[in-house]
């Protein structure tokens, strides 16, 4: 019925806004459908193998045959490090990636600000000499770490080599036969790969500096020095808050180098918590045993994320023109 | 406090010389304001007072000493950028003690002098504010402030005021120059706009091409130009230029090359029938019917005075009147530029002709 009498409409010509009309166009729900996309891909791909990790610690699934829920029993297995039984090799990766993390990060902090420094002066050759530095982050990680394994290779390491011409040794070193040498080695090249991401961020914020803070602070009496500590460093603290909780992040879960190059070994002195992982999970098929070690490293980069985070909130000075 | 002396200082980027010989005296306790159009040479003047720039040729002294060789900080000078170069991390406190805790000066004394400089400039109550959360005028001050503390021998300033908006820039210039007045500390100013150089300098170098034109007080500079470049600069609106030639005799006139006849006191001797330029200023003009006749093209009241633009002899001549002018565009008024304030200037040469 469509008729309309004085131009009025019937009743059933009305159409009611339905609860659909309302998730079509209501601005709120306008904005869910935009950001549904993106929330899916986040959930199939890094929530659901999450939870489907986390849940696998709590099973004695192996390869090939699904688990049961077995509880906290995996965690039990790996221990407290103070237990009789407790997991030994498991407390060793995680010592490992500790010491790999700790000393790598702030190593790669270090080199990686100063050539940021040294990048931000006048020099001749400017943009190729950034280009350069850049390349050790362009190289694939598995080909930087082959590279590295021949250069620390016990027969035909080009360090031992050299030395050896040189006279100061009379045989070669054990590079990644002996257990500290092998972290070393690891380590070296870890930060060989992680500096440039470091400097060149850095370098990005140290041009936010405007050079005329430079200038007041020289004619304030400051020196090169106390330009750095009182000006720089302070401007910087913002940026350097970001770059350093990505590279700890991706130095605690590291894999791909320690895999390429060691395999863990000599006698696990280089494994960390991820190449254990996945030795004990895919290479030994305990996918439970393995999904556990892999969720134990929540924890650690959860701490992490509360470091930054804190060093991450607006500092006061940062904050906008507000003149109450 | 103390008097500065530059002596036939050069200044070369590679091999383009920006400043060719500049030689200035500032009396002890002098505000001497740098003007000039953008890349003529001030602030690289400037930079090389404060020893931002290294000096390329001559020598600048600061009281008795040559500073040449002296590093900035050893230069007992104190600058306020353009951009305020405030640190962003600082309080307001902290930014004008800055200088005195890297001399590692006894707290009591930053405490008290910070306190004195922000009184000086009403900052009390902003002490513990960041940079940030201050307005444009406000930091300005705080720049001021962290030059005060030092108690320098100079300040130096480089265009301190051209990132204010008019209003503020007006009432700045009149705190500037009234802590000078109570400071008394020898200051070297720069900036491109010459009412600000009008208004505070107690004497004024007019640059170009980084040669000085002219140095004076600003009614020596207003009053007898030396040149055509600073008869243009320095007035606003600009002087007016006819071209044409002089006219000696009995009733010494100038001839304008589009016809008009200017009426001149005295020509200058021997100069009959000389090519010259006529400059004269838009407010001494006045309105009289024994006037030359003129053409009114546009007319524009301010309310206080009129500028009219008006056609004498197809020139275009810029005049401001204190009367209010009724006449429109197209009809004719009658002019009379006041003989005792016309400037000639050399066709050839751009220089005044006495």
């Amino acid at each position: 019925m469509s008729d309309s009498v004085a131009g009025r409409l019937t009743a059933p010509a009305i159409r009611h806004t339905t609860r659909w009309d309302r998730l079509r166009i209501n601005r709120n729900w306008l904005g869910f459908w935009f950001m549904l996309p993106a929330a899916l891909i986040l959930v199939l791909f890094l929530a659901y193998p999450l939870g489907k990790g986390v849940w696998l610690s709590f099973t004695d699934a192996k390869i090939g045959r699904t688990g049961v829920f077995i509880g906290l029993e995996n965690y039990e297995w790996l221990g407290l490090p103070w237990w009789e039984d407790a997991d030994g090799v498991f407390w060793l990766s995680v010592f490992n990636t500790v010491v790999y993390t700790v000393v790598a990060s702030v190593v790669k902090f270090a080199i990686g600000l100063y050539l940021a420094i040294l990048l931000n002066q006048h020099l001749p050759f400017k943009a190729l000499i950034r280009s350069i530095v850049l390349i050790p982050f362009v190289v694939p990680t598995v080909l930087s770490a082959i590279a590295f394994w021949w250069i620390f290779d016990s027969q035909f390491s080009i360090i031992s080599w050299s030395l050896r011409h040189m006279g100061l040794i009379d045989h070669n070193i054990n590079f990644l036969g002996d257990p500290n040498n092998a972290r070393a080695a690891v380590i070296f090249a870890n930060i060989w790969r992680g500096v440039p991401f470091i400097a060149i961020t850095l370098l990005a914020g140290l041009q936010t500096v405007s050079p005329s803070l430079y200038e007041a602070a020289t004619l304030d009496g400051a020196t090169r020095w106390q330009n750095f500590r009182f000006v720089t460093f302070p401007l910087l603290t913002p940026i350097i808050a970001v770059v350093m909780t990505f590279s700890v992040l991706f130095t605690f879960t590291d894999f791909q180098l320690i895999w390429a190059m060691t395999r863990g070994g000599p006698v696990n002195a280089t494994h960390l918590m991820a190449t254990l992982s996945y030795q004990r999970a895919i290479l030994a098929g305990n996918l439970g045993e393995g999904a556990a070690i892999a969720t134990a490293m929540v924890p650690f980069l959860l701490f992490a994320i509360m470091v930054s985070w804190f060093g991450l909130q607006r500092r006061k000075w940062q904050q906008g023109a507000d003149n109450d | 406090m103390a008097s500065v002396e530059i002596r036939d200082v050069r200044k070369a980027f590679g091999s383009t010389q920006v400043i060719h010989g500049v030689n200035i005296g500032i009396n002890d306790g002098e505000f001497v304001i740098l003007v000039g159009p953008s890349g003529c040479g001030k602030s690289t003047l400037l930079r090389m007072i404060a020893g931002l720039e290294n000096i390329s040729g001559g020598e600048i002294r600061i009281g008795e000493r040559v500073v040449n060789d002296v590093p900035p900080k050893e230069r007992d000078i104190a600058m306020v950028f353009q951009n305020y170069a405030l640190y962003p991390h600082m309080t307001v406190a902290d930014n004008m003690a800055f200088s005195m805790k890297l001399r590692n000066a006894p707290k009591s004394e930053i405490q008290a002098r910070v306190s004195k400089a922000a009184g000086i400039l009403g900052l009390e109550k902003l002490l513990d504010r960041y940079p940030r959360q201050l307005s444009g005028g406000q930091r300005q001050r705080v720049a001021m402030g962290r030059a005060i503390v030092r108690d320098p021998q100079v300040f130096l300033f480089d265009e301190p005021l051209s990132n204010l908006d008019a209003k503020l820039r007006v009432q700045m210039r009149t705190e500037i120059k009234e802590l000078h007045q109570r400071l008394k500390t020898t200051t070297v100013y720069v900036t491109h706009d010459q009412i600000e150089a009008m208004t505070m300098a107690d004497k004024i170098v007019v640059m170009h091409d980084g040669i000085v034109e002219q140095m004076g007080a600003p009614l020596e500079l207003y009053d007898r130009p030396a040149n055509l470049f600073v008869a243009g600069f320095i007035g606003s609106p600009a002087m007016n230029f006819v071209k044409g030639k002089i006219r000696a005799g009995a009733q010494p006139s100038f001839e304008s090359d589009g016809g008009g006849v200017f009426p001149l006191t005295t020509a200058p001797q021997g100069s009959d029938g000389q090519p010259a330029v006529y400059g004269i200023r838009p407010e001494h003009f006045q309105l009289s019917a024994a006037g030359l006749p003129a053409e009114v093209v546009v007319v524009e009241p301010t309310g206080s005075e009129t500028q009219v633009v008006a056609k004498i002899g197809g020139q275009e001549l810029v005049c401001i009147f204190r009367e209010r002018i009724t006449a429109g565009p197209g009809e004719t008024i009658r002019i009379a530029p006041d003989p005792n304030l016309v400037h000639l200037f050399d066709a050839q040469s751009g220089n005044r002709m006495s």
